[in-house]
């Protein structure tokens, strides 16, 4: 390799560094102090990523012959790709280009200025003898499928769904129930709009259903991804309807004629029932029912095919098995949604223990007009209706106990309740809030109507709920003891009926669906994103998107709005056909590895492979992200990682701390 | 040269227990090839020799100094010096030399506790306390024994070292390979490698060379070989909870002890390219330990009773630690 010659560029970023770090004197230093390292040039600018300050690289590259660049500024994550890009613009290989974080671990974490120059100055050193070892890398190519999977037909779902099949491309929508729909489906009115869920929803649904560029596979898991961005291998479990799909024309009589009736805990949140053959509900896409074999008296006791005996078309099969299918995807949308907090986690509310304590999700199938009482509000003995009613905001949420996040529409959601029950039975409504949460367009106007409808508003959490009288008015009353903060006293107030904003929870298989997509969940379970704000659609594992309440409690608009956002981004990589990786990936010297398997089962991406017969361990390039984790794990340093070499590191340690390994003088013992 | 038209040897035993001497001898009848092919200039344990013999040779005059033992005193340094100026082809022979091996150990204690463990404990008789001196009045003069250092060091961190031979000692088969090597060096009919090689052993870990059958590796519990009545003849013994250091340890000795049944101790030192030996294997064990649960993943640490003499028990004084802070400062 020829001379280095290195360009060092130290950044103001107005007065985010130089308010503390004497951004001239770094830049000055370095010139004169890491001449020997190869720094032949060293300047100071307001802003290193305005146009100007990316002329200043270009121009320095193309006219001083530069072959390395630093620029000390804020996070690479930020501005690396800026600084590279401007670097290869030159010419010069973008790899060769390093950044400095004086921001975030200089600027902005220390006070004493003197120190933080000095800081400064260490950082630079590290970035410059760690640039003079880098080499140029070349961008890893991958074509792409044009088919993608989408996982989770809730709203966000079928939105990521259509979107993609719109623009052309084929999808494959695996759902694990019975119907497409998700929570949606169960709700009768939405806020702010109180539009009717159903009559916003099923168009959507049928329009998935009729696709031609959508193979919907509902009752169906997802049991093996493997693969990479662009090439995904997935198999999926089709589970058997004991149904033969051509013959079945949805007509229904199955269900009818079927004598098994319980009690459906998941559509009808365990307060209406179902058949043992049955559609989750009327408008369920497919429209074929499923029948439940634990449930099947046939599958029970050996007799009863009173489905079979009355199907016009003969599709019942009592023989019929799971299908596993194999399907090739280049991108992968997780919108698996979420679950409802179980409010017997909160003893002290009741729920379960007192019949007239409902959670919200018994709540909206109790309004829904095809719901288990047609849409009728009555206590839990199915006929009176309640005269006073209490909501409860915030069950589960914002609580150490339980969940310590906002569950974020549960405000909305309360109100909402609180809007229907006035409507529906002119009952005494109380909502106890912690604080009123409406902040999305239309909410508060919609709060200030609930207002004028005469809600009793109540700021304080609920301390129980119980059904011990203290006196006559409270005799058969759910008792809510609560704190009113405003009046600043303690209250009881005697209910017929309270309904419990139970938290949004992620999926109770959440991990294991990281797991198995790769990808991972914050410490509350909810998938995590590649970066909060900027990437809120994207995982660290290229490829693989999210949506939808997957990522955390959003409402329907910000659902749909994520579903577009990830199908947009499928669209941009399949229209691309070829996609350029970072080559930052971990490789294994197959002469080194001693097949002690280590390593074997530490990838987040699953990027490493053990081949049997050589006794030696692999890993696949497209997986790999580069992470480092089996770099480190490795005893006999088989496993190298590009651009983290130990030469490199090291030599960037060095330069931070600002000396050699020099060997301590011998010293006689006195 | 010598007169008879030999090249000459020479191998040296500084701070070490012997063993390397002995594997030497090992090589069983390729010894009369050695004596037939070599002239011994210098080696004390083989025959009578005085450090003025050496002083009075040519610089370079020594064809091969097998050099064995860390760098401990006074006296160590001068000869691996004296060797050094005198020889061709300086190898760093055994872990002492190469790593500093268990007499490193010692640089995890200050050199008055060394003392006083030696000098003064129960099994010693010492009523007066006396303390080796590094020079003594005696009527016929003064009389000198070397200076004890503050730590060991590898025979690389005192002298330019041509190739390193690894091993506790090295292996008797790998001995033979090197002169055999050097053998037909001499007679042009071979090369050597590349200043700075590992010679006599494998460029993978020994795993590599053993027989054990391996699964992915998930431990629960790290027991010790005297904890457990019976363990699997055939499955590895790491992931019977054994700590084998097989996986951080150079190959190239055939894995005889984790293939009799006694979990590596790592006397051939890191694999190719690894800067710390004891560091790779607790990141690797670290990895592996099957729990998310921190109590648990304590609790399952536990079972590592002495981390420093499991993991650096013969790479600590080339190590990135080198010695402990007390014995650093103390001195
Ligand atoms: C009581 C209540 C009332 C609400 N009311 C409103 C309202 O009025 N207005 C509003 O804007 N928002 C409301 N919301 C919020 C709304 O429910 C969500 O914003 C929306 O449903 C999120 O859609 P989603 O597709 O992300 O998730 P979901 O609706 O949960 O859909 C996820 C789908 O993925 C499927 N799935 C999960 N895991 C897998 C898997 N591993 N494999 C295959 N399929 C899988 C599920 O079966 C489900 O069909 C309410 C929420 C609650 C609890
Ligand atoms: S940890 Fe290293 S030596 Fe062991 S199998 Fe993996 S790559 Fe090979
Ligand atoms: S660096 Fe290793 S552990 Fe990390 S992604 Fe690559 S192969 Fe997997
Ligand atoms: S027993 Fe030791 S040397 Fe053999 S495979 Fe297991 S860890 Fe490696």
């Amino acid at each position: 390799m020829n001379k280095k010659r290195i360009g060092v560029y130290v950044c103001h970023c107005g007065t985010n560094i130089a308010g503390v770090v004497d951004v001239e004197n770094v830049a000055k230093w370095a010139l004169e102090e890491l001449g020997e390292e190869g720094v032949v040039v060293s300047k100071d600018n307001k802003f290193m990523c305005s146009s100007v300050g990316q002329e200043l690289i270009q121009t320095d590259i193309e006219e001083q012959g530069l072959n390395r660049v630093v620029v000390a500024a804020c996070s690479p994550h930020l501005h690396e790709k800026t600084f590279r890009t401007a670097s290869e613009r030159a010419g010069l290989n973008p790899y060769l280009c390093e950044m400095a974080s004086i921001r975030e671990q200089v600027s902005w974490v220390h006070t004493d200025k003197a120190i933080a120059t000095q800081k400064a100055k260490a950082m630079v050193a590290g970035a410059v003898r760690r640039v003079a070892q880098h080499e140029p890398l070349e961008p890893i190519h991958v074509p792409i499928n044009e088919a993608t999977l989408v996982v989770g037909g809730g709203i966000a779902g079928i939105q990521a769904a259509l979107e993609i099949a719109n623009a052309g491309h084929p999808v494959y929508l695996v759902e694990r129930e019975p119907s497409i729909g998700g929570h949606m489906a169960q709700f009768d009115k939405t806020f702010p709009t109180l539009d009717c869920a159903a009559c916003i929803l099923t168009p959507r649904m049928s329009e998935v259903g009729m696709h031609p560029k959508i193979d919907l596979m509902t009752w169906s898991e997802v049991e093996n991804v493997d693969g990479y961005v662009g090439n995904f291998n997935v198999r999926i479990r089709k589970k058997s309807r004991f149904i033969n799909l051509a013959d079945c024309n949805g007509c229904g009589i199955c269900e009818q004629k079927c004598p098994v009736k319980i009690v459906d805990k998941n559509f009808e949140a365990g307060i209406g029932y179902r058949k043992a053959i049955y559609r989750p509900f009327d408008q369920a896409i497919p429209n074929y029912p499923v029948l439940d074999q634990p449930n099947c008296t046939y599958f029970i006791k050996g007799t009863c095919k009173a489905c079979e005996k009355f199907c016009p078309t003969g599709a019942i099969n009592f023989e019929k098995e799971d299908e596993l299918v194999n399907v090739e995807v280049g991108n992968i949308i997780l919108a698996t949604g979420y679950d409802l907090y179980d409010t017997k986690k909160i003893p002290q509310y009741g729920f379960g223990r007192l019949p007239n304590v409902f959670s919200s999700l018994e709540f909206e199938r109790m309004c829904n007009a095809a719901g288990p009482t047609s849409g009728e509000i009555v206590l839990r003995d199915g006929v009176t209706k309640p005269k006073s009613v209490g909501i409860v905001h915030c069950a589960g949420s914002r609580d150490l106990n339980h969940n310590n996040y906002c569950s974020s529409i549960c405000c909305m959601q309360s109100l909402k309740f609180a809007h229907l029950v006035h409507e529906r039975t002119g009952a005494t409504i109380y909502n106890f809030y912690i604080d009123m949460r409406t902040p999305g367009k239309d909410y508060d106007e919609f709060y200030q109507r609930v207002l004028e409808e005469k809600t009793f508003f109540i700021r304080g959490k609920v301390s129980e709920i119980s059904d011990a009288a203290r006196n006559e008015e409270e005799e058969g009353k759910l008792v809510v003891q609560v704190e009113d903060t405003l009046l600043g006293e303690q209250r009881r107030i005697p209910l017929d009926m309270v309904i419990l904003s139970a938290a949004l929870v992620p999926k109770a298989d959440s991990g294991d669906v990281a797991k198995q997509f790769g990808i991972s969940c914050s410490s509350n379970g909810w998938f995590s994103e590649k970066h909060p704000k900027l990437d809120p659609i994207s995982t660290m594992t290229e490829g693989i998107f999210i949506a939808g309440c997957a990522t955390g409690p959003k409402d329907i608009p910000a659902s749909v709005s994520q579903g577009s956002a990830a199908a947009a981004r499928v669209i941009s990589y399949i229209e691309t056909g070829v996609l350029a990786l970072e080559p930052i990936r971990a490789t294994v010297s197959e002469e080194n590895c001693s097949g002690c398997r280590i390593c074997n089962d530490l990838c987040p991406y699953n990027a490493i492979v053990f081949h049997d017969e050589t006794m030696v361990s692999e890993i696949n390039h497209a997986l790999c992200q580069g992470c480092g984790t089996c770099v480190a794990a490795c005893p006999a340093g088989a496993i190298s990682g590009t651009g983290f070499s130990n030469e490199q590191i090291l030599a960037q340690v060095k330069g931070l701390l600002m000396l050699d390994f020099a060997e301590p003088e011998l010293e006689k013992v006195p | 040269m010598s007169e008879n038209g030999k090249p000459k040897f020479a191998m040296y035993w500084a701070a070490s227990c012997g063993g390397c001497e002995i594997a030497v001898l090992n090589i069983h009848e390729k010894i009369l090839d050695f004596d037939a092919n070599f002239e011994v200039a210098f080696w004390p344990v083989a025959m009578d020799a005085k450090y003025k013999d050496v002083e009075a040779l040519e610089d370079g005059e020594i064809l091969l100094t097998l050099f064995n033992g860390g760098i401990r005193n006074d006296e160590n340094e001068h000869i691996a010096k004296l060797l050094r100026q005198k020889s061709q082809i300086m190898v760093a022979f055994g872990s002492c030399a190469n790593e500093g091996c268990i007499p490193g150990l010692a640089n995890l204690s200050p050199i008055e506790s060394l003392f006083e463990t030696v000098y003064n404990t129960v099994s010693t008789e010492n009523e007066e306390g006396i303390r080796p001196q590094s020079s003594y009045e005696m009527p016929e003069g003064t009389i000198h024994i070397p200076e004890m250092y503050p730590v060991l060091r590898t025979l690389d961190q005192v002298i330019d070292v041509d190739y390193y031979m690894p091993g506790c000692p090295p292996e008797s088969h790998q001995v033979a390979a090197v002169v055999d090597l050097v053998i037909s060096v001499v007679k042009g009919e071979a090369v050597l490698p590349p200043k700075g090689t590992v010679i006599g052993a494998g460029n993978s870990t020994v795993c590599d060379e053993c027989e054990r059958t391996r699964n992915v590796k998930k431990i629960k519990k790290f027991v010790r070989i005297q904890d457990i009545e019976r363990f699997d003849p055939e499955i590895c013994l790491l992931e019977q909870g054994l700590i084998c250091n097989g996986p951080a340890t150079l190959s190239g000795c055939m894995a005889k002890c984790p293939t009799s049944g006694a979990p590596c101790v790592g006397c051939y030192g890191p694999g190719p390219r690894v800067l710390d030996y004891g560091a790779r294997m607790v990141a690797a064990l670290a990895s592996v330990i099957d729990s998310r649960d921190p109590v648990e993943i304590e609790a399952i640490l536990d079972g590592i009773v002495d981390p420093a003499g499991t993991f650096y028990k013969f790479n600590l004084a080339h190590s990135l630690l080198k010695t402990g802070k007390a014995s650093w400062n103390g001195n």
